[in-house]
């Protein structure tokens, strides 16, 4: 099975305080760290498992300038077999639809029978994979914690409210993005890393991806993030000061009062 | 500068989810003056009384009685709407597992901008509409502009806009023959609910929830005790199911429980809008977190800046002293 | 010696003459003794290089300690003392075995001094008999815990011993009646209360033929069950009567520090090495295998074994008898091996059994045979990292490390935070400052918000003593101790370089830290640096120089003990500096945790990485420390180690003993101590 895992270069959401820098247009990026974004590794591990069991390949891509391909390798220690660069000036500035359109003009020079994405990334949009779907007119599930391959079709299970799992079975090829807990993805240590620090990782840019320039990019973005702000604080909680043993006096009266005491 | 706005509703054995009288309002607030037309598809009378209930908040209700349609399914609900839908159209979705599925490729094949997770409206300037989304797990906030000129699909935060109040009766129009033959290639089997043994949570008049400033599994017995001494159940957040230290059952959040206790006391939780999501009515909330700055001290009523290690043994003796 | 009246050598059976027999049961056993011997060298020929012939001084002196003065066999009193009994009787009867054997065809093989040696030997035997008889008793019916086999590890381990028992009794016996039928004939007399004393006496009316008959037999018997107790050694855990003497002189000679990922590559081509740690059994050294080998079966090192007691997945034990079954059905005496699976975790090894050990070092503190089980579950878990199997709670630490330089995540320029509210000012190298002592904070102590405050009393203290010092600041990484001890070692590596190039940058020509992770790793791991001191060693000194005055306790009525941490104590040797601190300050009354002190000292839980990762377990190990403490009848334990702090505290909430225990860092103590603060 030829598999796309599309992955992004993000704020490691761990290892960071996020914060605005001063004109508010963007958050402090000095002395953030990146890495591949958290539901994108998930998905990533879980091509290789399937891969692991019915053969084929797995594919990385990622839209970005040259930092992404530090996550593209990454994503190859851990078991990728290629990795796959779509970067040019005019992709700066895209929205959501713009990013999908570049990736299935990347997608319809390959012969992919299943792409894969993060059910979401630090913007917490989680559109990506739907529209790459409507693009190249491919059946999409979202928010996916479980697949099994049957002849020319996939079981799934989805994750929906209340931690249910919705299960359905969708046709080859399809556009599925994973949700985090669907496997344990494996360890990358830096010997994996070094071991693919010299493999060839080829880069497609606008005309190589046959899109018209202004196609994509801030020209066409119909979405823009005008700024960043925090919220004003709201009144917020009544706080309770004190030493341990006086707030544990004050809540216990107040648990009292209120009846959470049974 | 839309003149119509279609709203997705759903529904579940003849009731309306939450979110519809949710939408309702926000459709007044997002494209205002743009006439509100419910879209409400399943089968049977369970779909019957949900026309029913929608036609209550909104002046005009589509109805698509299909069998095929008796489970939400994203990939027979999208062919439908971008063929009864007109071009240029706004559409409202609430930010479920449904929405994440049908909105983005439905704003491709409608050829509309997609504006997810919208958390409020800070208006509009001809045809570019002005939200409020978050982003970063809701560290931060960021103004959006979005080009509606070509139409605009848009999905809303649960919890995001007060709910419309119950108005006089809409017209109920059927428009059952427009879903007649819809296939997919994604085909609906069953849902598996989650797993939750003895446990229900969602019944609790008292509830003991602890997050990810527990530290160590080996640390829960603490709270397990506070929990006994109140006569409370216990409840987490995400992170300790997906660690395994507690059931599924116990999840407080949108992709856990629903719970609408008297009284709420969060220990080491953060607040993320996923978690408070689980939270319904307003409860006596008490909220125990060594960051000032967590955002729970937001939703909270009552707020200690404390390590959870410290008080909570405290406490519980606290409480037993009083019994 | 005078001429025997019999002797096998000129005995015949039924006119066949004996000696034929005599000679071809030695010749036959030392043959098939010969051929076991090689068929137990494949596995050796097979496995990674080990350099053990360097040091060859204090290897020697290694064997004269622990080999022949079977030093570490009276930890455990009852079975040291008749282990002692029976290893001496053994080397005794060493010579005396050889000679009966050329008895056998020869009328006579004389031994040097042999009217000494005589009555020696039979004091010997009859010392070793009674212990023999005392270990079967004790065997089949005191038999002491950690001799048990949990079921999951197969048949109990008793029939076989009581089976080598009675061959020895049998070759006491034997060689004893052989002995005291020539005494019954006239020849020679042993001392009073010996066997062949005893026999002599049994058979005093005896005729002549009826000895030589009894002696004949005896003899045969003994020299059957020699050479079948010959072959018999390499097929279990008697194996080690062969194999010790080489394991304790090839054992290791320095603590405290980790073999590299393989011997004779250096850190420099790690990149070229095509495999990293064990996966298979062959990639093992062969002193590792040797040490499968030479288990002895005791069960002293899982008796030990903090992981084992609270019931983590781990017995350092059943890790060699494991290996050595393995080795034995790999490479089976007889027909071909290679029946077995090829890796090692998830056929003989659970990964969460080598997950579960936090490195402490009681188990080779303890062995009697100097096996070594740290390297081994390095190297296991070097594989394991190699093939991606990390325990999910450790990933998130360990790309902290390797982004961040700390496994909290934090930003680098936070490290040294914690200067600004110590009170003196510190330098900070980053700042290009510079002095003779670095201090070396490492992770913990530098962002913890607890254990800040051990950073903060160093500095105080340092400032006090007249010391000259700075720390690196941002330039500072984690240290990598656990992180090398955890299998990552590229990981570590990279951490050492960039470390060692900025400790070289500050100019310092001598490093002092309070973490005993950072010291063990900076001292032990590192290489070409500065000497490097712990803090207690510094406070020791500055007290004995009367730089540190300190003033009496607020509290007397409390009593204190010192939990010796791993890394300090046991891997470092460093026991009595620590206590000369506490003892130093007046009206501090002291206890030590009898039986759990020094290089007993029970593991709070490990450092580094072993506070992210979760181990299936009964209670947690600084639980089982703390309640050691009350029961010691103390109220506040002073540890010298920030993770061993972290544990104590947390095991005192979980416990319920606040209000009764507390936990402080000497550090910590001897700062409040301070006079004129």
């Amino acid at each position: 099975m030829e598999i796309l895992v599309c992955v992004k270069r993000v704020p490691d959401m761990a290892e960071n305080e996020i914060s605005l820098d001063s004109g508010g247009a963007d958050i402090k990026r000095d002395d953030l760290v990146y890495s591949v974004n958290e539901w994108d590794n998930y998905a990533v591990e879980e091509a290789i498992q399937i891969v692991d069991r019915v053969g084929g390949n797995v594919t990385v891509v990622s839209v970005g300038d040259a930092d992404a391909e530090e996550i593209l390798r990454r994503e190859m220690a851990m078991g990728a077999n290629q990795g796959l660069l779509l970067s040019d000036p005019g992709f700066e500035g895209s929205d959501g639809a713009g990013v999908a359109a570049i990736l299935a003009a990347a997608v319809r020079k390959g012969s992919y029978d299943l792409v894969l994405t993060g059910a979401l990334a630090d913007d917490g949009a989680a559109q990506v994979g739907g529209m790459l779907a409507a693009l190249l007119d491919w059946p999409y599930a979202s928010v996916v914690n479980l697949i099994e391959v049957k002849d020319g079709a996939l079981r799934i299970g989805r994750e929906i409210e209340g931690g249910a799992q919705e299960r359905s079975e969708i046709d080859l090829p399809c556009v599925l993005s994973i949700q985090t807990g669907i496997n344990e993805p494996r360890y990358v240590g830096i010997r994996g890393i070094r071991k693919v620090a010299s493999i060839e990782i080829p880069v497609l840019d606008g005309p190589a991806l046959g899109l018209a320039a202004g196609a994509v990019g801030a020209g066409a973005a119909r979405v823009r993030r005008a700024d960043y702000f925090v919220p004003p604080a709201g009144a917020g909680a009544e706080m309770i000061e004190g030493s341990t043993a006086e707030v544990a006096v004050k809540l216990a009266a107040l648990l009292k009062a209120k009846g959470g005491i049974k | 500068m839309a003149s119509h706005v279609y709203v997705l509703i759903a529904h579940q054995d003849g009731r309306l989810d939450d979110s519809a009288l949710e939408l309702a309002a926000a459709a007044a607030v997002l494209f205002p003056g743009a006439a509100p037309t419910a879209l409400v598809a399943g089968a049977g009378p369970e779909l019957e009384a949900a026309c029913a209930a929608a036609a209550a908040a909104f002046p005009e209700v589509w109805k698509f009685d299909q069998a095929a349609l008796a489970y939400p399914n994203a990939e027979l609900l999208r062919p439908l709407l971008v063929k009864v839908l007109p071009a240029g159209a706004a559409v409202l979705l609430p930010h479920s597992t449904l929405g994440m599925d049908l909105g983005p490729g439905l704003a491709i094949k409608l050829g509309a901008a997609y504006l997810p997770d919208v958390v409020a409206c800070e208006g509009q300037d001809g045809a570019l509409l002005k939200v409020v989304r978050q982003e970063y797990n809701g560290q931060v906030s960021a103004h959006v502009h979005c080009d509606t000129s070509r139409g605009v699909v848009a999905t809303l935060r649960s919890g995001a806009f007060r709910p419309a109040a119950v108005q006089a009766a809409g017209s109920v129009l059927d428009r059952s023959g427009d879903a007649a033959g819809l296939t997919a290639r994604r085909r609906f089997l069953d849902v598996v609910p989650a797993e939750m043994g003895d446990i229900d949570i969602t019944r609790e008049e008292v509830l003991v929830s602890v997050g990810r400033g527990i530290g160590e599994q080996d640390n829960l017995p603490l709270v397990e005790e506070l929990a006994e001494a109140m006569g409370a159940a216990m409840a987490c957040s995400r992170p300790l199911v997906d660690a395994k230290w507690l059931a599924k059952a116990r999840q407080v959040g949108t992709s856990g429980q629903t719970v609408k206790p008297k009284v709420y006391l969060a220990l080491g939780i953060s607040g993320s809008f996923q978690h408070l999501g689980g939270i319904k009515g307003s409860p006596f909330f008490v909220a125990v977190n060594k960051n000032p700055k967590a955002p729970i001290f937001q939703a909270a009523t009552v707020g200690v800046v404390a390590d959870l290690l410290e008080l909570v043994p405290a406490l519980t003796e606290e409480i037993r002293k009083g019994r | 010696m005078p001429v025997p009246p019999f002797s096998p050598a000129t005995a015949t059976l039924g006119g066949f003459p004996a000696w034929i027999l005599f000679l071809l049961i030695p010749l036959a056993g030392t043959g098939c003794f010969a051929y076991i011997m090689w068929k137990r060298l494949a596995p050796l020929l097979r496995a990674a290089p080990d350099p053990r012939f360097r040091q060859v001084p204090a290897r020697l002196a290694l064997v004269l300690k622990i080999w022949l003065g079977q030093w570490r066999h009276p930890r455990y009193l009852l079975a040291g003392v008749l282990h002692i009994i029976l290893f001496f009787g053994f080397l005794t009867l060493g010579a005396r075995s050889t000679q009966l054997v050329f008895l056998g065809f020869m009328k006579s093989f004389p031994l040097p001094l042999e009217a000494v040696y005589g009555p020696v030997k039979d004091i010997a035997a009859a010392a070793t008999f009674v212990a023999v008889a005392i270990l079967a008793v004790r065997r089949a019916f005191f038999m002491p815990e950690r001799y048990k086999v949990p079921p999951a590890m197969g048949r109990d381990h008793t029939p076989e011993a009581l089976f080598v028992l009675g061959m020895i009794l049998t070759l006491l016996v034997s060689e004893s009646l052989y002995e005291g039928t020539l005494q019954a004939a006239g020849a020679g007399a042993s001392p009073a209360l010996t066997l062949p004393w005893a026999f002599r006496l049994m058979l005093a009316g005896a005729a002549t033929p009826a000895l030589k008959g009894l002696n004949l037999a005896a003899y045969a018997v003994h020299d059957l069950t020699f050479f079948f107790f010959l072959c018999f050694l390499p097929l279990g855990k008697h194996f080690h009567v062969i194999t010790s003497l080489f394991n304790v002189f090839f054992m290791r000679v320095r603590t405290g520090n980790v073999k590299p990922v393989r011997h004779g590559i250096p850190d420099s081509q790690l990149d070229e090495v095509k495999s990293f740690g064990v996966k298979k059994f062959e990639d093992f050294t062969w002193k590792h295998i040797l040490d499968f080998y030479s288990c002895v079966d005791c069960g002293r090192c899982t008796d030990r074994c903090p992981a084992n007691f609270v019931k983590r997945p781990l017995s350092p034990r059943f890790i060699s008898i494991k290996g050595r079954d393995y080795a034995f059905r790999q490479y089976p005496l007889v027909g071909e091996g290679g029946h077995e699976p090829e890796h090692l975790i998830g056929s003989i090894y659970s990964a969460e059994e080598i997950w579960a050990c936090t490195t402490c070092g009681a188990c080779e503190e303890e062995c009697p045979v100097g096996i070594e089980y740290i390297d081994k579950i390095v190297d296991l878990r070097r594989g394991m990292v190699e093939d991606g199997l990390v325990p999910q709670s450790i990933q998130k630490p360990l790309s902290a490390i390797e982004k961040r330089g700390n496994p909290y995540g934090k930003l680098e320029k936070k490290r040294a935070e914690w200067a600004a509210k110590a009170g003196p000012e510190v330098k900070l190298a980053d700042a290009g400052d510079t002095a003779e002592t670095l201090y070396f904070v490492d992770s913990i102590s530098s962002y913890d918000d607890r254990m800040v405050k051990i950073a903060q009393a160093t500095a105080r203290l340092l400032d006090r003593s007249g010391v000259d010092f700075m720390v690196l600041g941002k330039d500072e990484k984690d240290s990598g101790h656990e992180v090398r001890r955890f299998g990552e070692e590229m990981l570590f590596q990279s951490l050492k370089e960039q470390n060692t190039e900025a400790i070289k940058a500050s100019g310092a020509t001598r490093i002092v830290t309070s973490d005993p992770h950072a010291y063990n790793s900076l001292k032990n791991d590192y290489e070409g640096l500065p000497p490097v001191a712990h803090v207690s060693e510094l406070i020791a000194a500055g007290i004995q120089s009367g730089k540190l005055k300190l003033r009496p306790l607020e509290e007397p009525e409390k009593t204190y003990t010192f939990h010796d941490p791993c890394y300090l104590g046991r891997h470092n040797g460093i026991y009595d500096p620590p206590r000369e601190a506490i003892d130093a300050i007046p009206g501090l009354k002291r206890v030590e945790m009898e039986g759990h002190c020094r290089d007993r000292s029970f593991c709070c839980g490990g450092g580094g990485l072993n506070l992210f990762h979760e181990s299936e377990e009964e209670r947690r190990m600084g639980s089982v420390r703390v309640e050691q403490a009350h029961k010691a009848g103390a109220q506040v334990i002073v540890t010298a180690c920030p993770y061993c702090l972290t544990n104590m505290e947390d095991a005192i909430k979980v416990a319920g003993l606040e209000g009764q225990m507390e936990a402080i860092d000497l550090c910590e103590l001897v700062d409040r101590q301070l006079q004129d603060k």
